[in-house]
């Protein structure tokens, strides 16, 4: 095993014992504690009105364009990270490349903007 | 027999140990946050705080867990029951297992990773998972409605989250978190950076739904947000889940702009405490910050919220990135890589 994939060991035994922690909380309360569901208990909290209907039905278009902008937003970031730690490597060619490919996108940002995508009344 | 003992068993045995060093005072450190937080802001509200269990009230927390372990476990009829139990889990271990990258000390760390700022950036960007999940599996409206704006709110501030961290890596040429917090032996980066350092905490605190940005929870409108339908030990998990990733967004401001382990003045009376002693110190002045800005700011509006997030902080970091990395050049001040 490589030095590079050893340091990562210790992580994947600390997710192990982080997924035990809380299985063992959770089966543990589940098991000591006697449980007695009934119907009412069960249902879905609506402050004491019964559920008119599915809760899972029509929602506001705007998360959506949010969730999508986001991956643009996201994406971007991803790609400054390994222009942010090599700066020193790339020189001014490296630097206005990706001036030039924050402008593209921030046109695009302006253009969202200008639509009112970012608009919340 | 020897062999396999010395390669596998007894190494194992030793990471096992350092990660219950680090697992069993973050869960102490969750459960007294919370005593903090109502003793801090009862003071601010010329209240007592919690003052009946022990000395103090100090093992209040320690009550409100056996009360919430000696709870029934609620699962919905209409839950997706698999998906329902998952939700509060996820975000617990995924605020547990960022820490396995945090340094406390030169050294003094679980897994000294090169990618440290990229591993945290990606385990803070599936904390998002839990919420959706919960809000989902729940079929309640209430945990459905604050799923959806908790959603929303955490990806908008994710963004200026990962904007700040890479003026924070212009500076310092290096994704590892021990080497962002040598890079600051000279001067913290709160100083050169300071709108940055005030944008990552406010960004902080709406990504951990934290007051002023608490919509998800919204008590006067949305009972509880996400986690309504939750109770006993999954709502337990949610709840330290959520106070751990305090912990952790404090740990992170500490090491990107507050010199993590680093004294304030390297001089004879201040370098003679021990760097785990400022590290935690700082931590807890941040999340001080966090505690009195809740006693505090009145609730954001979702619009005023969103907006904040999409038309402020955002061009306002982009821009501070594309002004960092001129300065750097223009001056010859860019850090050389480190190529490992």
């Amino acid at each position: 095993m490589s030095d590079i994939l050893r340091e990562y060991l210790p992580i994947l035994i600390f997710l192990a014992v982080a997924i035990g922690l809380c299985l063992a909380m959770v089966i543990g309360s589940l098991v000591v504690v006697k449980q007695r569901p009934d119907s009412e208990k069960v249902s879905a909290y609506e402050c004491g009105f019964e559920a008119f209907n599915d809760s899972r039905g029509q929602f506001d278009v705007r998360f959506y364009l949010v969730a999508i902008l986001f991956i643009i937003f996201d994406l971007e970031v991803a790609f400054l990270f390994p222009w942010a730690i090599s700066l020193g490597g790339i020189g001014l060619f490296g630097f206005w490349s990706m001036i030039i490919f924050l402008g593209v996108l921030t046109i695009g940002f302006v253009y969202e903007w200008r639509k009112g995508a970012l608009e919340w009344e | 027999m020897d062999a396999i003992l010395e390669t596998y068993v007894i190494p194992t045995a030793i990471i096992l140990a350092q990660i219950l060093a680090i697992v069993v005072p973050l869960l102490v450190a969750v459960a007294y946050l919370t005593y903090f937080e109502r003793k801090v802001i009862g003071a601010m509200q010329m209240r007592k705080g919690p003052n009946v269990v022990g000395p103090f009230g100090l093992l209040q927390p320690l009550a409100d867990g056996v009360k919430l372990f000696a709870k029934e476990t609620i699962l919905p009829a209409g839950a997706n029951k698999i998906m329902f139990a998952m939700a509060p889990m996820l975000t617990f271990i995924l605020a547990m297992i960022a820490w396995a990258v945090i340094p406390f000390d030169a050294g003094m760390v679980l897994s000294d990773i090169n990618v440290g700022v990229l591993y945290l950036f990606a385990i803070s960007s599936l904390g998002v998972y839990g919420v959706i999940m919960a809000g989902w599996a729940s079929n309640s409206k209430y945990a459905f409605l604050g799923a959806l704006r908790s959603a929303a709110q955490m990806v908008s501030y994710e963004v200026s989250i990962g904007f700040v961290m890479i003026t924070v890596l212009l500076c310092v040429g290096s994704l590892n978190l021990s080497a962002i917090v040598e890079a600051q032996r000279t001067v913290w980066f709160a100083i050169p950076l300071l709108p940055m350092f005030v944008i990552f905490f406010v960004s902080a605190l709406a990504e951990t739904n934290r007051a002023p940005f608490d919509l998800p929870e919204g008590e006067s409108e949305l009972v509880a947000g996400y986690f309504v339908e939750y109770s006993s030990m999954t709502f337990a998990l949610f709840f330290l889940g959520e106070y751990a990733n305090m912990i952790l967004m404090s740990a992170i401001t500490v090491i990107l702009f507050m010199g993590g382990w680093l004294p304030l003045f390297d001089i004879a009376p201040f370098n003679w405490i021990p760097g785990p002693i400022w590290f935690f110190a700082k931590i807890a002045f941040v999340l001080f910050f966090f505690l009195w800005v809740r006693a505090t700011f009145p609730r954001y509006r979702y619009d005023q919220l969103m907006r904040l997030g999409w038309k402020v902080f955002l061009p306002f970091s982009l821009l501070w990135v594309v002004l960092t990395a001129g300065v750097l050049v223009a001056f010859d001040w860019v850090p050389a890589p480190v190529l490992g």
